[in-house]
């Protein structure tokens, strides 16, 4: 555990002395911030409908670049072999570099909370959306961030890895669309990304949904661990 | 304190090293000595559970390091050949994280990050982040976190290249005062260094161990003497006789006549003969024009070592 604290420091660290988590961030606020205030003034409603449903979306495009340096850049750099060699378990790494990514996430999410402030004092918005609408673009951040950490563990090319990160995402995104009828088709529409989101922001938690998500991060974290393990042994 | 036995490693159908077997005893300094490519490092990495063997064992300080490879880990200071550090860090933090990774506590880290600061000369620079640092003081960045520990094992892959020539001197005494305490292993391709350094030196060629011993032992093994060149003018059969009754004389060969001759001087490693020569041929009243030491060097042994196959 103390191992694992001890990397997750030094990644949030790392995101906040390089340009990449003020980019993403920025990014991220500008245009989540145009969604929520075309919404706002178009409709007229104090709820935070205009920036959860593009803010899933936008969180899709921004995860792989947030999460593309974790292992890449550490296998291009040579620092994994010094990181590896020292006496601290293949799982305490990739988990340190989770949390530490995870982190830098919620601090952006942290940063979007002024959207509600702002409902709250121009208007009368329904509160319990609003929490729910957060708990699931937490919920939803924490299965992406796992995906590209599978992603980055598998290259040393911070590029190839925010491809394949963002490919794995689309592709978990859109698989329920495809309107297959049957068990194939219901297997489908659970295994997709979108679909357990929409709960969440209806002021619904589902434990389904939540168990979904945690489940998609644990397993992509084990798959990174297996995948670190891999190199070991090519 | 490392056991190795019989380790192979296969990348893919290409064997990078293949069956060496050695040991290194506490507190001692082994030199790998090899041309790029020999496994050299690929042999480093698995000592340091960086990379699995495809067969056989390594343990260090009597840990197995695949079955307990953070126990063997926790015994290792490791420097890799790129000295890899994180160059947005600050050298007193990184030095901390290395610290925590390394189990020790606090206050511990705080006094051994203070020694090592001094051990390897970095005081002014524990404040700088590391990406400001020259390769030199790279180095010496690497070989703090490696002491940082004080681990049993160290392991340096090429401690010495890249860096000016004063610190190359001055890392090589630093390397030298690690033994004792330390057990170290170094990796050199530069010859001289590994007989300055190193009390054994392992020549490793293709992936293979072409032989292991001290350096000077390494020499007399091979039949290497110290061969002396020299050209007198005087007579051949009493200067011949005078150089064969030189103790440590082995074998004096010559060409050409009594107004000059070239004589060839085998003697015994290890100690010179040359002012004795000249003392006692020009006390002879004979005329010496050329006096020059071929002596058989490492870089001669290990050209001989590895490339005897070709030959």
């Amino acid at each position: 555990m103390r191992n694992t604290m001890a990397i997750a420091k030094r990644e949030v660290r790392t995101y906040f002395t390089s340009p990449i988590a003020y980019v993403v961030t920025a990014v991220f606020l500008v245009v989540t911030g145009y969604f929520f205030a075309a919404d706002l003034l178009t409709r007229q409603m104090a709820n935070l409908r205009g920036f959860l449903s593009p803010g899933s979306f936008v969180l899709l495009l921004v995860t792989p670049l947030l999460t593309m340096r974790l292992f890449a850049e550490e296998q291009k750099l040579g620092t994994l072999e010094l990181l590896l060699t020292n006496p601290v378990r293949d799982i305490e790494v990739v988990m340190g570099k989770y949390l530490g990514s995870l982190f830098t996430l919620l601090v952006m999410l942290v940063l979007t909370l002024y959207y509600p402030l702002l409902l709250r004092m121009f208007g009368d918005p329904d509160l319990g959306p609003i929490l729910t609408g957060y708990l699931g673009l937490f919920l939803l951040g924490s299965a992406m961030i796992a995906v590209g950490l599978l992603a980055s563990s598998v290259t040393a090319n911070q590029i190839v890895a925010a491809v394949l990160g963002l490919g794995i995402l689309i592709l978990l995104w859109v698989v329920g669309s495809v309107g297959t009828a049957g068990a194939l088709g219901s297997l489908l529409d659970y295994v997709a990304l979108p679909r357990h989101f929409t709960d969440f922001t209806l002021g619904v938690i589902d434990t389904k949904s939540v168990v979904y998500y945690l489940s998609v991060a644990a397993a992509f974290v084990f798959l990174t661990a297996r995948s670190l393990e891999m190199r070991r042994w090519r | 304190m490392i056991e190795v036995r019989s380790l192979t490693k296969y990348y893919g159908d290409f064997p990078a090293v293949e069956d060496i077997s050695f040991d290194v005893k506490k507190g001692e300094i082994l030199g790998f000595l090899g041309p790029n490519g020999s496994g050299k490092t690929t042999t480093m990495r698995i000592l340091t559970g960086y990379l699995p063997p495809s067969s056989g064992t390594a343990r260090i300080a009597g840990y197995d390091v695949v079955d307990h490879s953070l126990d063997a880990r926790r015994h290792i200071g490791y420097l890799p050949e790129t000295v890899p550090l994180y160059t947005d860090m600050t050298v007193r933090d990184y030095l901390d994280f290395q610290g925590t990774l390394r189990g020790m506590d606090q206050a511990r880290r705080r006094k051994r990050i203070d020694e090592v600061v001094g051990v390897c000369r970095l005081g002014e620079y524990r404040d700088s982040h590391i990406g400001k640092l020259s390769k030199g003081y790279r180095q010496r960045v690497g070989l703090a976190q490696a002491l940082l520990h004080e681990p049993d094992v160290l392991i340096l892959d090429e401690p010495t290249i890249g860096i000016d020539p004063r610190q190359v001197v001055e890392t090589r005494q630093l390397i030298k005062s690690f033994g004792g305490d330390h057990t170290v292993v170094i990796s050199s391709h530069i010859l001289p260094e590994v007989s300055m350094v190193c009390e054994r030196v392992l020549i490793i060629n293709e992936g293979q161990v072409v032989a292991i011993d001290r350096p000077e032992n390494l020499s007399n093994r091979l039949g290497g003497t110290e061969r002396i060149h020299l050209e007198v003018r005087g007579p051949v059969k009493e200067v011949m006789g005078v150089l064969r009754g030189m103790k440590g004389v082995q074998e004096v060969t010559n060409e050409g006549g009594d107004s000059l001759a070239r004589y060839t001087v085998e003697c015994r490693p290890g100690r010179d003969l040359r002012a004795e020569m000249a003392e006692a041929l020009v006390s002879r009243g004979w005329g010496l024009l050329g006096l020059q030491a071929a002596g058989m060097s490492l870089e001669e042994i290990f050209l001989k070592l590895t490339t005897e196959d070709q030959a």
